[in-house]
């Protein structure tokens, strides 16, 4: 038989977290603090709305775009949160998630050979969904002491003639950095000069915890070569639901939209109408949430100084990433040991890219009280490695 | 500052203040000042423990009572109603809108412990029309906290 399978695809690295999977998959009162996705149900109006419409038998296609309604209410959103106008017509594609709207948007862009600029640590998707689309991942290793956000010079350094998309993942899963206007506005700078496009995916966008969030998107010169992505996953806490939408230049989203059509033809219905009710009436969840987070984060900041481990105050999305290097072991030994001895599951860095060797990402999605547990099997775990350091 | 304060502490009263300072980022001692004052000035009313009294080996009977009463000339319900409160089998007193006047929330041992205040003490007094007695049977939530169901957390435990 022949061989059946792709070699591209083939060649595509498989996510370095599964291993952790299936050691805590049988493991008993392990705490994770691992996951990726809010711990708060999606708010009950939001709900109700998604019942309502499957008894009132809205069970069909949208248009292949998406509801008018909601893709209406997402021009609202982006004008009243960012400042940024988009026609709900020509500009905004509703699609499964920002994930969906990343892999089409890529698709749309890339000739074979056209370079991609992904900072890392960053989501694990940047990178294959580049190389499916013929492009070429170019990695920026983004550092700690700018608080792992992307500068002008790193930026400059890594543009060829090649280079054709800047990904810009702020705030940032897993670091949590954010990048304020100021350091937008000299990214903003490089990529009208180079003539580069962005896709900014700002899907952790409600959950900041310093001013507000500013979209590249609103920088003068920005909007004609931004692809905006959201989605309702995280400030909405409805990842189950599968919805995200992508703004941009109505050329690029046309071409989305085609290969939109072909491989999934429209986003769920029920989650387009739980959406509408998201946007209109859901600013009070997101910030009761968003206050949840915030207090957990400054829990953990507190816990790390307490055992006087390195980490950098992040301001955004839920994850905090302290500094491991001390030990001198790897992010993956460390997470291993951590979850054998201690039952606490952590990520390690460099599930993100190599640039997070030395680093854990730790998720705050969980209660204060499931924190406060994991917190003091940390500070003794850390205890006895610094023990077991000091005897050698 | 208040706020923020108390929006915590009416989810969990047993958080000690230095946790408190700390997921507020505040300094340990306003946190203090500021529980201290409200204290005082009575904007907290108390710490309570929510129990879920049919775990337990405990009979206890609740009741809701409706309550139609004359109003005094000059007293409104004022006084009716802190005749009614004095009791310590009552657990809450309203005045509210509608078709009666006061909302009155028993607790006792027993069905008939309650029917006996309700005919003695409560119908008895000279402003009392009159009382619809409804015994509560199951409570599904209280408080804003579903009572019975203990939530598992379903997520995939690893997740990008």
């Amino acid at each position: 038989m022949r061989n059946p399978l792709s070699d591209e695809v083939v060649k595509i690295k498989p996510s370095g977290i599964r291993k952790f999977f299936d050691i805590v998959a049988v493991m008993k009162d392990a705490i994770s603090l691992g996951v990726g996705e809010p711990d708060f149900d999606t708010p009950w109006h939001i709900r109700d709305e998604g019942i309502y419409s499957l008894e009132k038998g809205k069970t069909f296609y949208t248009s292949n775009s998406g509801l008018k309604e909601l893709r209406e209410e997402i021009c609202i959103y982006t004008k009243r949160k960012y400042g940024v106008s988009y026609e709900w017509d020509k500009e905004v594609i509703i699609t499964v998630g920002g994930s969906e709207a990343i892999d089409i948007g890529l698709r749309a862009m890339l000739n074979p050979g056209d370079e991609v600029l992904i900072p890392q640590p960053s989501y694990v998707s940047y990178e294959p969904c580049t190389v499916l689309a013929g492009g070429k991942p170019v990695i920026i290793d983004l550092k700690a002491e700018n608080e792992f956000r992307l500068t002008a010079k790193e930026l400059l350094d890594v543009i060829t003639d090649k280079t054709k998309v800047l990904i810009l993942p702020f705030p940032n899963n897993p670091t949590g950095a954010i990048m304020e206007e100021k350091d937008l506005i000299e990214i903003a700078k490089v990529c009208v000069e180079k003539d580069i496009f962005v896709m900014s995916d700002e899907i952790y966008a409600e959950l900041t915890y310093k001013g507000r969030h500013v979209s590249i998107a609103s920088l003068p010169g920005m909007k004609e070569r931004t692809i905006l992505i959201n989605g309702f996953s995280k400030a909405f806490a409805m990842t189950g639901w599968r919805l995200g939408y992508a703004c941009g230049p109505s050329e690029i989203i046309a071409q989305m939209t085609k290969i939109h059509q072909f491989c999934i033809m429209c986003a769920p219905t029920t989650s387009q109408y739980a959406a509408i009710e998201a946007l209109k009436n859901g600013d009070e969840d997101v910030e009761k949430m968003r206050q949840s987070y915030d207090q957990r984060r400054r829990f953990l900041l507190n816990a790390f100084k307490e055992m006087g481990l390195e980490c950098f105050e992040p301001f955004g999305a839920f994850y905090v990433f302290p500094c491991i290097k001390e030990f001198g072991m790897t992010s993956d030994e460390f997470a291993t040991r951590f979850l054998e001895e201690e039952k606490v599951a952590a990520v390690p860095g460099t599930a993100f890219g190599d640039s997070g060797e030395g680093y854990l990402r730790i998720s705050y999605a969980y209660s204060l009280d499931r924190l406060k547990l994991a917190m003091e099997r940390m500070a003794r775990f850390v205890n006895k490695l610094r023990e077991e350091k000091a005897e050698k | 500052m208040r706020e923020k304060i108390l929006s915590v502490i009416e989810q969990n009263a047993r958080i000690d203040i230095k946790e408190l300072a700390v997921i507020l980022g505040m300094e340990e001692i306003d946190v203090a000042n500021e529980l201290k004052a409200m204290e005082e000035e009575g904007v907290i009313c108390g710490y309570h423990t929510m129990i879920d009294w049919d775990k337990t080996s405990i009979d206890k009977v609740s009741a809701l009572i409706e309550v139609r009463v004359t109003p005094q000339r000059g007293q409104g319900f004022d006084t009716i109603a802190e005749r009614i409160y004095q009791y310590p089998e009552v657990s809450a007193v309203y005045l509210i809108s509608g078709g009666f006047d006061l909302l009155v929330s028993i607790e006792g041992k027993s069905l008939k412990e309650v029917s006996l205040f309700v005919s003695d003490k409560l119908s008895t007094l000279e402003t009392v029309l009159s009382t619809a007695t409804h015994f509560i049977l199951k409570k599904y939530k209280d408080h804003g906290i579903v009572l019975s169901k203990k939530k598992t957390d379903e997520r995939e435990s690893f997740m990008p």
